[in-house]
């Protein structure tokens, strides 16, 4: 019997499960699956969470639920991989060895990375959205904030859904309209980034989003320290820009564990081939999701497209065939911007996001780079796609895991 | 859009970053760096190199890593490139500026 491990049971841990599941062959593969945690968050629900558009119910679900029953899954810690041996170490000292493993673990925002951004102020005017308990905790701030400056900020890039604290401003700005008090409220957005858009496309075809709304836009902000008796988040070169309220998104990184088995770059995250999905310092390791350093978005439309992929060059490698060297960094994704309305963007490592229609050219019904109520129907409808048919492998009709060119106003990307 | 520097005429974008970074020579970097107004110094050559090394090897430039390259602390970085450091030092350097997905 030889031992297929999964670590991590996350959007890309659990839909690897599923698939590998039906694919390998019962009689000569196990398969193990290893997460510490018990609940399965909807993880795009966290942007909706604070607005109370979403509910607490909504986001989680017992991940148990999704992993097939012929397969192990182990709720432990996981402390080290050594490669060596072929083995994986676990907090209660129990061993796994595995034949061929995944890591699937992600990333996790670390706000300790800036000082003063996790001291005393961290969940009272200082909040993340990217984890359940901080979208929580704010959106129980929000219920009774009266105003003042609000500032949405990025740490450092590369983050989880890059576009999702864009559309955090987008989505406060409905929100306080709603409420009768945008008048009492000034949005600021701070990027490490040249713009809040940065692509030549984007940025002409959406910039007036910003303008339109009132969201003040500080670019090239590096941020060294957040000053959190003054309320004042201060970068190198010593710009400062004052909040009453700061909703951060910190440095994301791999889990620690990534870091101990030595495996991980600065930030912890694999290095991995992007095209076939195997690490790049171990042939039986393959990596998937937020956890690699693939040059893509870190967002579940990806690791649902690495899936098929990577499932694929599994099978591949137990056959001894050559890796199909295929993804190409295919991200498809919706982004909410305010009012009942939203965009969807499709793009991959070569092309940006451009205009036009999807998936079917021509036609739809989703517009490309541009508002409507559809796309914001789309992003609705997705909760239900996650939870059926996303997670369980199940495939989705006519969306490939390669991009498709039809229907769009290509120019290639230089 | 073509750009003509010298005797070489290369691609830039509309901000100016060179479409194909076989085209660079350091010809082109002092040129862009004049532009910016700032003179190479041989620091801001070790920290073109540095970047043209990460770029090579397809790592994503960031401000962390320059504070871990060894290479030169971030406060030098800022005064070395005034004004958007890691946007004027790739510009210089011939590759592409830090982006987003949009």
């Amino acid at each position: 019997m030889k031992n297929l491990v999964i670590l991590g049971a996350g959007t890309s841990g659990t839909i690897m499960a599923n698939h590998l599941y039906n694919q390998l062959p019962k009689k000569s593969w196990s398969i193990t699956i290893v997460d510490q945690y018990k609940t399965h968050y909807y993880q795009p629900g966290f942007l909706f969470l604070p607005f109370d558009i979403y509910t607490t119910k909504q986001v989680k679900k017992n991940g148990k639920k999704f992993i097939p029953k012929g397969v192990d899954y182990l709720q432990q810690r996981i402390e080290q991989i050594i490669p060596e041996k072929q083995t994986v170490l676990l907090e209660q000292g129990d061993k796994l060895s595995y034949d061929i493993l995944i890591i699937a673990t992600g990333t996790k925002i670390a706000p300790e990375e800036v000082e003063g951004m996790a001291g005393p102020m961290w969940y009272k005017n200082i909040f993340d959205f990217y984890t359940y308990e901080g979208a929580k905790a704010l959106r129980d701030k929000l219920r009774k904030w009266e105003g003042g400056k609000l500032v949405v900020h990025i740490t450092e890039m590369p983050i989880k859904c890059p576009v999702a604290p864009l559309e955090f401003a987008f989505l406060a700005d409905s929100y306080f309209k709603n409420k009768g008090i945008r008048d009492k409220v000034e949005i600021t957005f701070v990027t490490p980034l040249g713009g809040a858009f940065t692509k030549p496309k984007a940025t002409k075809a959406l910039h007036y989003l910003l303008e339109e709304k009132g969201i003040n836009e500080v670019t090239d902000f590096n941020i060294e320290r957040v000053d959190y008796k003054n309320n004042k988040i201060i970068d190198y070169a010593d710009t400062a820009v004052a909040y009453d309220l700061l909703v951060t998104v910190p440095t994301n990184m791999g889990d620690a564990f990534i870091e101990r088995s030595g495996m991980g770059d600065d930030l912890n995250f694999v290095p991995t081939d992007k095209a076939t999905l195997q690490t790049r310092a171990h042939k039986n390791i393959f990596a998937i999701g937020d956890a690699t350093n693939l040059p893509t978005s870190k967002a579940g439309s990806v690791a649902h497209f690495e899936a098929e992929i990577l499932t694929e060059n599994i099978l591949r490698y137990i056959d001894g065939k050559p890796l199909k060297a295929e993804f190409d960094g295919h991200a498809n994704c919706f982004v909410e911007t305010g009012n009942g309305k939203a965009l969807l963007i499709d793009f991959n490592y070569t092309h940006e996001p451009v205009e036009g229609t999807f998936p079917f050219p021509g036609v739809g019904p989703l517009q490309l780079l541009k508002e409507s109520r559809t796309n914001h129907m789309g992003k609705m409808a997705f909760r239900w796609v996650y939870w059926n048919m996303l997670i369980k492998g199940v495939h989705i009709p006519f969306i490939s895991a390669k991009m498709s060119k039809k229907g769009k106003r290509f120019e290639e990307v230089r | 859009m073509r750009k003509r520097i010298g005797h070489t005429e290369i691609e830039v974008n509309d901000e100016g970053y060179l479409i194909d970074f076989s085209q660079w020579t350091k010809e082109i970097g002092e040129c862009i760096a004049d532009e910016n107004g700032i003179c190479l110094t041989d620091r801001h050559w070790e920290v073109i190199n540095y970047i043209h090394e990460k770029f090579q090897k397809d790592e994503p430039l960031s401000i962390r890593g320059i504070k871990k390259s060894g290479v030169i602390n971030i406060k030098e970085f800022y005064q070395l490139f005034p004004g958007g450091p890691l946007k004027k030092a790739t510009m210089i350097a011939g590759i592409p500026k830090p982006k987003s997905c949009i």
